[in-house]
């Protein structure tokens, strides 16, 4: 089959791989019919991720046909149309049982701290991804669902991250009616979080980039007011003066690892990995927050530690949230509010490219080139 | 500035008026679908509900072949699934599987040795892969610098400051390994002369 294969930082290729094969009776093998980038490959992309292997496929975002299933599978059958959450988990450890899929505690032997996902690194198990034509899937009577006659592939496919990562995040802003919320972030995270803030009741919504492009995006997609960091001297001082001096009642946290806006901070973290990431977002979280607000964190950051503001986080009383969404208890919502016309995923949808010009489509969704959002991958068996 | 002028945050009560619900409603499609906390799908935190799930197992069946496998000493054994792709090999592996064995996820040595790994795991593959008719060069996807307006879709933009950094940090080392392998060629062909 054909892949999508790491050869190092900023190196990508597609290669000739096996078709995976079933390695546990719970296993499918999932022929791919659509991928996508989700903006925390790009921290494999550029090496910010520890244990990332030459040779690694990498794709949490997939949809597919089930091509093969293994002897226990009990709840799909060979054809039927498949979305995949990006968590891979068991549906019977502690955490499992308690709702906490993302936290899955038997399905990552690399570490503890982080649960499974498909194409993400050693570090959260070492599966390889779906930007390919095959992918494996453990525990298949638990994590993939058969997609509703009703839904489109594009919807699909960004269910199975980025729609239900910023949903999960304005909820864990624990938004109460009437708050003003501030997302930072405009990217597909960003963007499904701010309407989802106004799901919640939000009276007011405010997004921060500084991607002109995407602020548009935040206003037509997301009906948010925008401000881009990049007009101001300091965005902290700015978000003060548009809440009367209190800050955010909610803040969520899109950005993760690559955060612009301080020069050094970005070079540090992103460019030259001295800390897991560039905190730069969420040290404005942290001060853009009203003292006593909530923020929700969605960004992806890396194991390594990172030099966050934690002294104003405790002096501001805040509430910090966070954690990877558990997908798939997010969907039975999540169908309703795109079946109402309330969430729009496939209209975040910018570019799609066929499974072997992947290293163009990694370039422009990193250098967020031609007004790039969402890109999707189309492998060639599709 | 008056006392009338004085922001909310210094005073009791709120003094901004905002949108009124039925405005937000009619502006907002979907506003307020999700208004009551606790019919949130995310509410509570922890909702014991095992038999939602669709396992049908008290504890999984265990995938073969974990002998050997790498794990963090955290766990008390190889998880009964795991992924079986890039298995260990070579210095990159030895390097990884001391961090593995010798260092919990709680140990920055543990994450700075799988860092080192990956860098001698990419030099190893790009150094093979020169005896191939495929390769590496320093970075992939480059032709989508002209067909996707590389340049004009970063004008003006804040970001572009450190995209001028991107071929230092990505060409540099390649520049740096090719300046010291010619050295390298130069030094041993002047010995071969003597």
């Amino acid at each position: 089959m054909r892949a999508m294969v790491y050869r190092g930082p900023y190196k990508i290729r597609v290669e000739e791989k096996d078709i995976p094969a079933i390695e546990h009776p719970n296993d499918a093998i999932i022929r791919v019919t659509l991928a996508a980038i989700c903006g925390s490959d790009l921290h494999l992309y550029h090496g910010l991720m520890p244990d990332t292997r030459i040779g690694h496929t990498f794709g949490h975002e997939f949809i597919g046909v089930v091509h093969e299933v293994g002897s226990s599978v009990q709840n799909l059958k060979v054809g039927d149309r498949v979305m995949v959450p990006f968590n891979i988990y068991c549906g019977s450890c502690w955490f499992c049982a308690r709702g906490l899929y993302s936290n899955c505690h038997n399905v990552n032997a690399n570490a503890t701290a982080v649960g499974g996902i498909y194409g993400y690194s050693h570090t959260t198990g070492g599966y390889d991804g779906g930007q390919a034509e095959y992918v494996r899937v453990p525990f298949a009577d638990v994590g993939p669902a058969k997609i509703p006659d009703w839904m489109s592939d594009e919807d699909a496919v960004l269910l199975t991250d980025a729609t239900s990562t910023g949903y999960f995040g304005a909820q864990l802003g624990d938004i109460s009616e009437g708050d003003t919320v501030v997302v930072f972030g405009a990217g597909p995270v960003g963007l499904v979080a701010a309407q989802s803030s106004w799901l919640m009741g939000a009276g007011r919504v405010i997004v921060v980039d500084h991607l002109d492009y995407r602020l548009e995006k935040a206003r037509d997609f997301a009906h948010a007011e925008t401000l881009n960091f990049a007009e101001y001297q300091d965005i902290v001082v700015e978000l003060k003066k548009q809440t009367d001096y209190l800050g955010a009642d909610v803040v969520i946290e899109c950005v993760g690892a690559e955060a612009d806006g301080n020069l050094l901070q970005h070079v540090a973290g992103a460019k030259l990995k001295m800390q897991g990431g560039s905190p730069v977002a969420l040290n404005w979280a942290i001060d853009g927050a009203r003292k006593g607000g909530t923020i929700s964190v969605m960004g992806a950051y890396g194991p390594i530690p990172n030099a966050v503001k934690f002294g104003d986080a405790l002096n501001k009383g805040l509430t910090l949230r966070m954690n990877q969404a558990p997908v798939k208890r997010q969907w039975p919502r999540l169908f309703e509010h795109i079946r109402n016309g309330y969430l729009k995923p496939s209209e975040m949808v910018t570019h799609r490219f066929p499974l072997e010009e992947i290293p163009e489509a990694y370039h422009v969704f990193s250098n967020k080139l031609d007004g790039c959002i969402k890109p999707l991958i189309v492998p060639s068996a599709a | 500035m008056t006392e009338n002028d004085i922001p909310t945050a210094y005073v009791r009560d709120k003094r901004t008026v905002r949108e009124t619900n039925e405005q937000l409603r009619a502006r907002i499609p979907g506003w307020g679908a999700d208004l009551d906390p606790a019919d949130r799908p995310s509410h509570p935190k922890l909702r014991y509900a095992p038999e939602t799930t669709g396992a049908h197992w008290e504890f999984p069946e265990r995938q073969p072949g974990s002998e050997g496998r790498e794990r963090s000493i955290e766990h008390a054994f190889v998880t009964p699934v795991f992924g079986t792709a890039q298995p260990l090999t070579g210095a990159s592996g030895a390097i990884r599987r001391l961090a593995y064995e010798r260092f919990s996820e709680g140990r920055l040595a543990h994450w700075m040795l799988l860092v080192v790994g990956d860098r001698v795991d990419a030099w190893g593959s790009h150094l093979r892969s020169f005896a191939t008719l495929r390769p590496d060069v320093p970075a992939t996807g480059m032709r989508a610098e002209f067909t996707h307006g590389g340049l004009s879709s970063r004008r003006g933009r804040v970001d572009a400051r450190h995209h001028v950094l991107d071929p230092v940090v990505v060409g540099g080392p390649w520049v740096l390994a090719a300046g010291v392998a010619v050295v390298g060629a130069r030094r041993l062909a002047r010995a071969v002369r003597r």
